[in-house]
């Protein structure tokens, strides 16, 4: 299993909320602004396909997903 | 080749739950299609999931209300669309969108949202006794479709509920397809009048509410913002759940086995929330996007100034993206539904729905375990002239 690295955008945020309710293990989102809080940027292999997910349903493209190599 | 002469758009239905009968074939043949709007402009309509989210989330197509036409005939529409004030944010685009989505969003959090589930909880079981007093037969829209999420966003916002005949009232008519100019400058004029005047009661006043935490947060927010974003926030907040939640309900009434599912498995209700949302899609029309120049999408180019319609209806039965579509199947994974939109002006309140829809189902169905219609699905008056689409009541018995 290939490890990955998520990143946030913040500035393209429209807080949907769509990843903090898919996978909040990772995602949650800022209490005044409603933005997203990346907790997780190295999810274990359990949660990557929520995390993909979550990249899908994000409506904004705020959060991307890049493979970083082979998995410690 | 050759090109097909440009469609126009119905908001009328196939039957109770389909689109409209034109759509299956376009969509399989010109997901994006030209369409002749109600002012006569040639546009574009999209029909198609992955066209539709495409256009949706690319910022080359503006929200902006004066750039726009009208996709279907209105009786009380102007010739020359206003600009929004300020304040509307629905249509304005980033960054005084921006400016005042952030300013919200912070109060509909998926964590916030948890919060309240037990308040609504509350409010839920209030409604359902009422009217379990009336019945049975009783009206399940009047009863507890509608007053639901009429309270919940009444009280969050700090509105008075007990003044909602007034403001039930005023955004039925401004919903209204049927409403003439007078009719639709009435309701808005009254409603904005009574919000403006709550607004400096809050200023002197502040309270635990939306709008007197708004003013907190940004003092700069002019009466007039403030006004609007009450405005779009009420309208929004009741009419919308109200009527995806007795719709979703006479869609589970009239598919007997979806209903013995969810009644079998009460977990599957978030589950059967989302497919509700993707196989009803109570949005008629639009949203609606002008190109601020020329876009090239889907192999097409839609030129400067050009207006597209999106129809989350459409999309959300697109073959491509949910197998078997025409079918409600509430154990189906339909999250990436577009009943919420999809881009940057994605449905603000989409979390609260989630929990009003799926705590409002769930205690229905606990209460009312003989739950059935009262007449018959054919008699059900349908909103097919309203912009959010829904029934005008639900006689139910149980």
């Amino acid at each position: 299993m290939t490890a990955v690295r998520v990143e946030v955008d913040t500035s393209r945020c429209c807080g949907a909320g769509m990843c903090a309710l898919t996978v909040p293990e990772v995602f949650d989102q800022s209490e005044d602004e409603g933005t997203v809080v990346l907790l997780d940027p190295r999810p274990p292999a359990g949660l990557r396909p929520a995390v993909r997910e979550a990249v899908r349903l994000c409506p904004c493209g705020t959060i991307t997903v890049r493979e970083t190599g082979p998995d410690a | 080749m050759e090109q097909a002469a440009p469609t126009t758009y119905t908001t009328v239905r196939d039957g109770i739950f389909h689109p409209p009968p034109h759509i299956r074939e376009l969509r399989a043949h010109a997901p994006l299609a030209r369409m002749t709007f109600a002012d006569g402009h040639l546009g574009w309509l999209a029909t198609g999931y992955a066209v539709s989210r495409a256009v949706l989330a690319d910022p080359r197509f503006s929200a902006r209300g004066e750039l726009k036409h009208p996709p279907v005939p209105r009786a009380g529409e102007p010739e020359q669309p206003p600009s929004a004030p300020p304040g509307i944010f629905i249509q304005h685009d980033n960054p005084e969108h921006q400016r005042y989505r952030r300013l919200l969003v912070g109060q509909f959090t998926v964590r916030r949202m948890r919060l309240l589930t037990d308040w609504i909880e509350k409010v839920t079981e209030s409604h359902l006794d009422e009217m379990e007093r009336l019945g049975p037969p009783a009206d399940l829209f009047e009863h507890f479709a509608l007053p639901l999420p009429s309270l919940v966003i009444s009280e969050m916002l700090g509105v008075p509920y007990a003044d909602r005949e007034r403001f039930q009232h005023d955004t039925a008519v401004w919903s209204s397809f049927n409403a003439d100019l007078d009719e639709l400058a009435q309701a808005f004029g009254d409603l904005t009048t009574y919000l403006h005047a709550l607004v400096g009661r809050k200023r002197s006043a502040p309270e635990d509410d939306i709008l007197s935490g708004l003013m907190a947060a940004d003092p700069e927010l002019t009466d007039e913002e403030l006004t609007s974003i009450a405005y779009l926030l009420l309208v929004a907040g009741h009419e919308t759940t109200a009527n995806q939640l007795a719709l979703g309900v006479l869609a589970l009434l009239t598919n007997p086995d979806q209903l013995a599912a969810l009644r079998a498995d009460p977990s599957l209700t978030e589950n059967a929330v989302e497919e509700l949302l993707r196989y009803l899609s109570i949005v008629h029309h639009g949203p609606t996007r002008a190109a601020l120049e020329d876009v090239e999408i889907d192999g097409q180019v839609i030129r400067k100034g050009e207006v597209v319609m999106v129809s989350l209806t459409a999309a959300n039965r697109d073959p491509e993206r949910f197998e078997n579509p025409e079918l409600l199947d509430v154990t189906r994974s339909a999250t990436s539904h577009l009943g919420f939109g999809h881009g940057a002006h994605q449905c603000l309140g989409q979390q609260l729905a989630r929990i009003e829809l799926r705590v409002g189902l769930t205690a229905l169905l606990r209460r009312f375990p003989a739950l059935r219609l009262a007449v018959p699905p054919g008699e059900v008056r349908l909103r097919h002239d309203m912009q959010v689409y829904g029934v005008y009541e639900l006689p139910v018995t149980w």
